[in-house]
């Protein structure tokens, strides 16, 4: 992977207070070049400006994208993007079920790219991952996917190459079935968030090794500490911050990344550009929402409207209706509104509660509802830094009595017998996670699926969790698992390093599927984060903690504290990436090969 | 690793310690702490366990701790089954090499008698877990410099929190230039101590010994208050440069700043310096005093 930024632009200081109402809210017109007399223009914005706000669609079976930087301009400050066909979103490409797609990529940045058809079943040859699955789309060069398409639903496609999808390189995927499009929607809309920087993003990156929480400005103050002091006391004030502060960990690492530089958007628009999509009342509108951002999780409610989530990474689930659902990076999900004669605000909130992307669902162009206030950020929990031992999820914990013996001298790969038929629950930390990679270990993580997570947790709304979801068919594969591989997700905040099992990806070995068998893969997170885990090439059929099938995912997010178990089909040759799908996570290092062989 | 993550008031200064434990005593499971605040009644069911031994930070291995690569099936990145030739496999930001430049302080002090301008900085270049790292320290007053210290050294982390550090010092100045060996740590002790504690090596059996320790509070997001203190130490004296043996000098001060940037922070504070013993006392013979409080203002700032 090239490591050398598509910008021509040099870095600047960022300076969060100042335009901090522009910063959240963006301009109006993404896609203008404001306060640039053509006198004064840069060479580079001569270029046409990214198309910004509705992807075009693209059909049928074969299709031409070009890679370019763009100019574009969401803040006040032009800046160049790295754009498919000049626009953020790129197109959206609709497929259909057993087709063959041909795709000619053609590559006009300074630098290699490469695009990856995300939650897509191909041969490994054509998942674009430079470097692990092929050699990059080099400049200048065309690279042609061809590919059969195997299944339906909505998907998204991005770079992965570099920091190439944080500076816009993403776009949606809908693959209709071999029958027809379903007549079950009268409107349907693709509903793609992001988050998009004016900084460079590797010097963002090189900003957090400096300074881990350079983007927290949500962090407690002496001021906090005598409210609290007031309130409760001053031993309860003390306490609240005893364990924190001894483990130099942040109650208020909710994110790494912030609205002080980030401007979210909802299908390439600023919360002031204010997507829109029209509806007649009454009409069934289907929403296909997908989470491209390169860090942010967004917690997505429509006020007014009740949401039924009909398909979870592009597969469809047993409808479930919640007023309120916590999207991580990479997912999808589907959901069908009814609305009545009204107009409505389609709010997603980051989930360290600093800005939000926006869009309206409305019977004409040019109106729009109330925009809710973003809910308080509360501290991190005990729960979240502890797992069950801090209290969280103990009405969901069945650990038995919390034996603490057996499973503890398993061997990978050693048959345990009836040991199999649910997920283990104890902790084996790897051997290198007692270093400098690492700044904590939870000995008794949470395995429960009913938790929303942090900030959603009894906030009065209904909120989708994974133990909502359900797909309808249950698992690809009757098969029970032959083994269970356990990984850590493992990182140290403070040096900004992420791994898994204490190992960056440059010290790692691949993890080894043998072709055509069903494995277990249990994933203890270690951190006080939520990663969201993307195994490409092959399902993650994620289960209970009582080892029921649950539901069929491509990115699966593990809350901190958290051990989560899916299974896994290796039915696809080749070597596959697996990884943190925020960006920053990903190219610390928490990454990992897989072969299939 | 230089840090501006200061949490909360901790007024548990005693915690400090010289040699810190590396934080393996930290996150230990303690029940005084557990049931307060967030979660109240649920961790209170847990009471039955015992757990004095649990460690979420640091620590070693046991000897059946997971071998990491047991999954690889004999696989590696750049051989196996389908691996691509070495020269075109993935290589992350773990595999390359950051730096930074830290101005810690960059000020003008103001005495009763002369002002004088002080600098403090740290560089490094490198990986997460070995780096090369320059500090630079130093004193210029009455058009001239009085005393710099130069230190470059191999950073290498060896916990969560702490990195050690050997390199070479070379002092320059009022005096004869001196060089020493420099072995210490430097990292964030429980309570987001920042320390930075080094032993020197010198010629003709000098010894010495500094110990550096600031703290950050947040009075807002943005109002950082610093304290500040440094010790130096000598194993024998050098009164060409000024220095008895023992304690010869201690810095202790106070800095607020305001973050306009977290990068660009103007200050301002108070710095007492005091001298002791045979220092002290050279320092009278030189017409000097042996302590003084100044004002100070400066900026603070990296890139």
């Amino acid at each position: 992977m090239k490591r050398n930024i598509p910008h021509s632009f040099s870095p600047r200081i960022a300076i969060p207070d100042l335009p901090r109402r522009r910063f959240v809210q963006g301009l109006a017109a993404g896609g203008l070049l404001l306060g640039l007399g053509p006198m004064i223009k840069p060479a580079w914005a001569q270029r046409a400006a990214t198309s910004t706000g509705a992807a075009p669609v693209l059909e049928g079976t074969e299709f031409d994208l070009t890679i370019a930087e763009t100019p574009v301009n969401f803040t006040g400050s032009p800046r160049m993007a790295t754009t498919i066909n000049g626009s953020i979103p790129g197109p959206t490409l609709r497929w259909r079920e057993g087709d063959t797609v041909t795709i000619r990529v053609k590559n006009q940045l300074a630098v290699g790219t490469s695009i990856h058809w995300h939650g897509i079943l191909l041969p490994f040859q054509m998942d674009g991952v430079p470097g692990v699955s092929f050699k990059g789309i080099p400049p200048g060069e065309t690279f042609t996917y061809r590919f059969k398409v195997g299944q339906t639903g909505t998907y998204w496609y991005h770079s992965h190459s570099g920091m190439q999808e944080q500076t816009g390189m993403y776009g949606a995927i809908i693959i209709d079935a071999a029958s027809g499009r379903s007549t079950q929607t009268d409107r349907d809309y693709v509903v793609q968030l992001s988050d998009w920087s004016d900084e460079d993003p590797m010097r963002v990156f090189t900003k957090l090794k400096m300074q881990s929480d350079y983007y927290n400005y949500n962090q407690p103050t002496a001021i906090d500490f005598f409210k609290d002091v007031s309130r409760d006391g001053f031993k309860a004030a003390l306490s609240k911050r005893k364990m924190w502060n001894e483990m130099r960990m942040s109650p208020t690492d909710l994110a790494d990344i912030s609205a002080a530089t980030y401007t979210y958007l909802m299908n390439g628009s600023t919360p002031a550009a204010n997507w829109t999509g029209i509806f007649k009342p009454g009409e069934k509108v289907r929403l296909r929402l997908i989470n491209s951002a390169a860090m942010t999780f967004f917690d997505v409610r429509i006020p007014g409207l009740k949401m039924t989530v009909v398909q979870s990474d592009g597969q469809d689930i047993e409808p479930v209706t919640v007023d309120e659902l916590r999207i991580g990076v990479a997912e999808i999900y589907d959901v069908m509104v009814t609305p009545g004669d009204d107009t409505y605000t389609i709010f997603a909130q980051s989930m360290d509660r600093t800005g939000f992307a926006r869009g309206t669902l409305t019977t004409r162009e040019g109106l729009s509802a109330a925009v809710p206030e973003l809910d308080k950020a509360d501290w991190l929990t005990m729960g979240d830094m502890m797992g069950a031992m801090g209290g969280g999820g103990m009405a969901g914990m069945n650990h038995g009595g919390m034996a603490m013996d057996h499973s503890h001298h398993a061997m990978p790969g050693m048959a345990m017998g009836d040991g199999l038929s649910k997920p283990s629950t104890t902790a084996r930390h790897a051997k290198t996670e007692y270093g400098a990679s690492t700044d904590m270990r939870v000995d008794m993580a949470r395995t429960n699926l009913d938790d929303p997570g942090h900030g959603l947790r009894n906030n009065g709304r209904r909120v989708l969790t994974y133990a909502d979801v359900h797909t309808i068919g249950g698992p690809i594969d009757a098969r029970g698992p032959g083994r269970e591989i356990e990984l850590h997700l493992t990182g140290n905040m403070e040096r900004y390093a992420w791994s898994i099992d204490g190992l960056e990806f440059g010290q790692s070995t691949p993890v080894h599927f043998k072709y055509g068998e069903r494995a277990r893969v249990i994933l203890h997170n270690d951190t006080m984060m939520s990663h969201p885990m993307h195994l490409h090439g092959l399902w993650s059929e994620l289960e209970s903690d009582g080892g029921g099938f649950q539901a069929r995912k491509h990115t699966i997010i593990v809350q901190p504290a958290q051990r989560i178990s899916f299974l896994v089909s290796a039915d696809a040759l080749g070597r596959w990436a697996w990884h943190c799908h925020l960006l920053l996570h990903m190219d610390a290092g928490m990454f990992r090969e897989v072969v299939v062989s | 690793m230089k840090h501006n993550r200061m949490k909360a008031l901790v007024l548990a200064v005693s915690t400090l310690s010289v040699f810190p434990v590396w934080g393996q005593s930290a996150g230990t499971m303690d029940h005084s702490t557990m049931g307060h605040g967030d979660q109240p009644a649920a961790s209170q069911g847990m009471a039955g366990m015992a757990h004095g031994d649990m460690q979420m930070q640091g620590g070693s291995a046991p000897p059946d701790a997971r071998d990491p690569h047991a999954y690889s099936g004999g696989n590696t990145l750049d051989t196996g089954d389908y691996a691509l030739p070495p020269s075109q496999r993935l290589r992350l930001a773990d595999e390359h090499k950051l730096g930074g430049v830290l101005i810690d302080r960059l000020e003008r002090s103001y005495g009763e008698n002369s002002n004088s301008t002080a600098y403090d900085a740290q560089a490094w270049y490198g990986s997460t877990y070995n780096r090369l790292v320059v500090k630079a320290e130093g004193d210029v007053s009455k058009g001239k410099v009085q005393e710099a210290r130069t230190e470059l050294l191999w950073g290498h982390a060896i916990a969560t929190f702490w990195d050690t550090q050997l390199g070479v010092r070379v002092d320059n100045g009022v005096g004869p230039d001196r060089g020493w060996l420099a072995f210490g740590v430097q990292g964030l002790a429980p309570y987001w101590f920042e320390v930075d504690a080094t032993a020197y090596v010198g010629d003709q059996g000098r010894t010495a010994f500094k110990l550096g320790a600031e703290y950050e509070l947040l009075l807002t997001q943005k109002l950082i208050l610093q304290p500040r203190v440094e010790l130096k130490v000598y194993g024998k004296s050098d009164t060409e440069r000024r220095l008895g043996s023992g304690l010869a000098e201690s810095q202790a001060g106070l800095r607020v700043r305001y973050e306009f940037t977290r990068q660009f922070a103007p200050y301002i504070g108070i710095e007492r310096t005091s001298k002791y013993g045979q220092t002290a006392k050279l320092a009278r013979e030189e017409g000097e005093k042996d302590g003084e409080t100044r004002w100070v203002a400066g900026v603070r700032f990296w890139f």
